[in-house]
């Protein structure tokens, strides 16, 4: 085989992979809804007008007399074609109702990423090197804190940082999506677990590949302890923090729950617990299908990563 | 005028309570190579890192004299050090695939060293380090630039390494090891490089723990145990008519055709290093213990293993000598029923080993027994030393197993106590003398050695060669001896296999096959050892 060939077919896999997931993902949230207590017809009339004959013209219309399997399978047709189909609460489409609140959740998770990310690495970067004084004291002291930022849980640091930078100081408003300032607490809340783990993951490498024989052999070339931080140890580091990119993609999904209801912010969070205390099963679903993709896109995106850092791994075996 | 002076240079790490380097004098002048040879823990390597201002972090360096280029280096700061690193002194170390940056492109390691000291600018750099991996003999050097480490070979790699030391054109070249994890005919083609540097009047510093290897290319030899130099002098002089008993028990424990039948691990007293005789092996059966039939084993497309035939008798020993890549651990595996031939057959005890399902083979497995390279990897690191050893005595009752276990340690020449530690805890001749005695605890008719002293220093490899003699003897094991050393494998075989592709070159009596080789391969491969003998004064060239 080429090279050209195996690629694509490691490529061709890969798409396989990720379309089984999600098959996968669809169909135990499915029976999982299935299984959950409460009537179908009951959730889709909410609060309104409870009667025998509107209860037959909903049954009727959205085809709940059918047997389950045939259900499921019109579910999954209906999929198939990017139909996600009608929110039982909000009367309109679940692709509208999520696309409406997409953009919200997704600057959310996008600055705390960014936030998590550049703190580890000045955590990282600022506390590495050859030992002083002054950098053992500084090590103590970050160590703490980022034993601190991974055990608190992030609705805790919210609700701190709220009280603190909000109530307090008066510095951000307490609650909505009104522009960058009201982005800043809730990435600061959800960014500061992710800055604790990845700060000790990536402290932890650059500890190790500085120790390494190839770094006596760059110091030996005369270079600076940072020269050889941004230059050799930084990419070595990278390899473990890459590999926690699924667990904080995660946090990110999950902490965005909790956050948005913490700093009542528009957002997918906000729709899901919606949609699950109200039984909205097609916008339950979506939400799930939607972190599906997430995670597949996510570990995709990480595989490649990993050939982009580590030459060794580009050998096709 | 010398480029490096020190006079009773101490370096000690009081944090972990050890002194590394206890006052040792040193000189280095242009265009002279000088070598410190010693065993590991030595301070041979800590030594020569000082030099460029690296002893390890934690350690405390102080000299009576300390000067490097004519200035004096106690005053040295960072910024100081940093210029004598790369620009003044090239830092060449062992195993290039872990020296150099497993990450980047081999261009852009030596580009570093022209960029950190301005060699050349931004624009000429890949061309120039191109230019200096062609300087140390790698073909087609643009290609090489611009590939990865792990995408060369061990040779080609440590010409890399080089070319990244001399980037800056430094009047010093300081090489740690640099031959030691690689095979004897590149091992001799890197030495002739540093040679030919040497010729143009660079002066080198060589550390290393083989004594052969500096013979061929010191002037002066620094003979370093426990932090202080024992003996020094001109080369020729300390291995022709060594001063000190360290030095003599050293040179004692090489070994080469004229150790054969005798004690490596000799006792230097009086001036003399005697080596006594080992006890006379039993006389062997005629028919093989264990053989070989044309064994074939392939990779993929890839042939390992080609038409590899042998045969062992009872009491002998065969040595398999080889090149890495050669298939000699293939054989091995092949041999210890691990991995099935693709055509040929084995045969143990007469009966037959491979292509037989694994349930027959079982009972038989006592009979051929393992010992590796690196014993540690082939423990399991939560048991201790006594449940190693016990672990292949399930047939033994449960109360006796104990008694078994401190026989086979005492065995060994391991103290009893030994078996309630940790492996990791042992050093390295522990260990392999740990590895002796569980392979031993079955009492095996046949012991595979595969390379069981390369990872050791001299004076251990010494005793652990005696110990499997002494084994050997008393026991009538027979040895298949696997070694790239082929000094090891003359003092130790009967007959000698010569492997290179997969296929047998030539084999033989020992004495036969390496004094009076038949094909040219093994000629080139005897040709490329390193010998005591050979002094820069003799060397041709």
């Amino acid at each position: 085989m080429t090279t050209v060939t195996r690629r694509a077919a490691h490529v061709a896999r890969r798409g396989l992979g990720g379309l089984a997931v999600l098959w996968a993902a669809a169909t135990i949230a499915y029976a999982a809804l299935l299984l959950a207590p409460g009537d179908t017809v009951d959730a889709i009339i909410g609060d309104g007008l409870d009667t025998p004959r509107i209860r037959a013209e909903i049954i009727a219309e959205w085809g709940l007399d059918r047997p389950e399997i045939v259900q499921y399978l019109d579910y999954l047709g209906r999929l198939l074609h990017g139909d996600l189909g009608r929110s039982y609460l909000l009367q309109r489409g679940v692709g509208e109702v999520l696309a409406s609140q997409l953009p919200s959740t997704a600057a959310l998770a996008v600055a705390a990423a960014l936030t998590g990310v550049t703190l580890a690495l000045a955590l990282a970067l600022v506390t590495a090197g050859r030992r002083t004084a002054f950098r053992s004291r500084l090590r103590a002291l970050t160590g703490t804190a980022e034993l601190v930022a991974v055990s608190v849980p992030p609705f805790l640091i919210g609700i701190v940082l709220l009280s603190v930078f909000s109530f307090r100081l008066g510095w951000f408003p307490v609650a909505g999506d009104r522009g960058l300032a009201s982005l800043v607490l809730p990435a600061l809340a959800l960014g500061i677990p992710v800055a604790g783990v990845l700060g000790q993951v990536l402290r932890e490498g650059l500890e190790r590949a500085v120790e390494e024989p190839f770094a006596l052999t760059a110091r030996s070339r005369g270079i600076t302890e940072r020269a050889l931080v941004a230059r050799h140890a930084l990419r070595h580091a990278l390899l473990p923090a890459v590999t926690l990119t699924g667990w904080f993609t995660g946090l990110l999904l999950g902490g965005a729950v909790i956050v948005e209801a913490v700093y009542g912010r528009p957002g997918i969070g906000q729709i899901a617990v919606q949609a699950v205390d109200s039984r909205d099963m097609p916008v339950v679903m979506a939400v799930i299908l939607f972190s599906a993709v997430v995670y597949v896109v996510v570990s995709s995106l990480v595989d490649l990563a990993y050939l982009v850092v580590d030459p060794r791994l580009r050998e096709s075996r | 005028m010398s480029l490096v002076t020190v006079e009773d240079l101490r370096v000690g790490f009081p944090r972990a309570g050890v002194r590394a380097v206890r006052g040792i004098g040193l000189t280095v002048g242009a265009g002279e190579c000088v070598a410190i040879v010693g065993e590991s823990g030595s301070g041979k390597s800590v030594t020569a890192r000082s030099l460029v201002g690296l002893p390890g972090p934690g350690a405390e360096v102080t000299a009576a004299r300390f000067e490097i280029g004519g200035r004096d280096a106690l005053r040295f700061g960072e910024r100081d050090w940093r210029r004598v690193r790369g620009g003044f002194a090239g830092l060449v170390l062992q195993d290039a695939l872990v020296s150099l940056d497993p990450l980047r492109r081999v261009g852009d390691e030596i580009a570093e060293v022209l960029a950190t000291h301005d060699v050349v600018p931004r624009a000429g750099r890949a061309r120039r380090a191109a230019e200096l991996l062609a300087s140390v003999g790698v073909p087609e050097p643009e290609t090489r630039a611009r590939q990865y480490p792990h995408q060369l070979s061990g040779g080609l790699r440590q010409r890399a390494l080089i070319a990244s030391a001399l980037a800056a054109d430094p009047p010093l070249i300081i090489a740690d090891e640099p031959t030691t994890a690689l095979d004897v005919t590149v091992q001799a083609q890197v030495l002739a490089l540093l040679a030919a540097r040497k010729a143009e009047g660079t002066a080198l510093l060589m550390i290393s723990h083989d004594l052969a290897v500096v013979a061929s290319i010191a002037d002066r030899v620094l003979v370093m145990k426990d932090g202080v130099v024992v003996e020094e002098g001109p080369t020729g002089r300390v291995l022709a008519a060594p001063g000190h008993d360290y030095t003599r028990t050293l040179l004692a424990a090489v070994p080469s055709a004229a150790s054969r039948g005798t004690r490596l691990s000799a006792i230097a007293a009086g001036g003399v290093a005697l080596r006594t005789p080992l006890p006379p092996r039993e006389a062997r059966g005629t028919e093989p213990i264990l053989s070989a039939d044309r064994l074939t084993a392939s990779y993929g497309s890839r042939r390992l293993v080609d038409e590899v035939s042998l045969e062992v008798r009872q009491g002998e020993t065969v040595g398999i000598v080889g090149e890495s890549g050669s298939g000699k651990t293939t054989v091995a595996r092949l041999l210890l029923g691990l991995l099935e031939p693709a055509s040929g057959e084995v045969r143990l005890r007469g009966e037959r080993w491979s292509g037989v399902p694994e349930r027959r083979r079982r009972r038989s497995r006592t009979a051929i027994q393992l010992i590796s390279q690196n014993p540690l990897d082939s423990f399991d690191p939560r048991y201790t030393v006594g449940r190693l050893v016990a672990e292949p005595l399930t047939a033994l009752p449960r109360h006796r197993r104990r008694d078994r276990v401190s026989e086979l340690l005492d065995r060994v020449g391991l103290d009893g106590d030994v078996a309630a530690r940790h492996p990791r805890a042992l050093s390295g001749g522990q260990r392999q003398r740990v590895a002796i005695a569980r392979a031993l605890a079955p009492r095996p008719d046949i012991l595979v050695c595969d390379e069981p002293v390369s990872a050791l220093d001299v004076s251990i490899q010494a005793q652990v060669l005696d110990l499997l003699a002494e084994i050997q003897a008393a026991d009538g094991t027979s040895l298949v001896f696997i070694s790239h050393d082929l000094g090891v494998v003359h003092h130790v075989s009967d007959r000698v296999v010569v492997m290179r592709g997969g296929r047998v070159v030539e084999e033989g009596h020992v004495d036969e096959v390496f004094f009076m080789p038949r094909e040219d391969y093994t000629r080139d491969l005897l040709a490329a050892v390193p010998t005591l003998g050979r002094t820069p004064g003799r060397t041709p060239g």
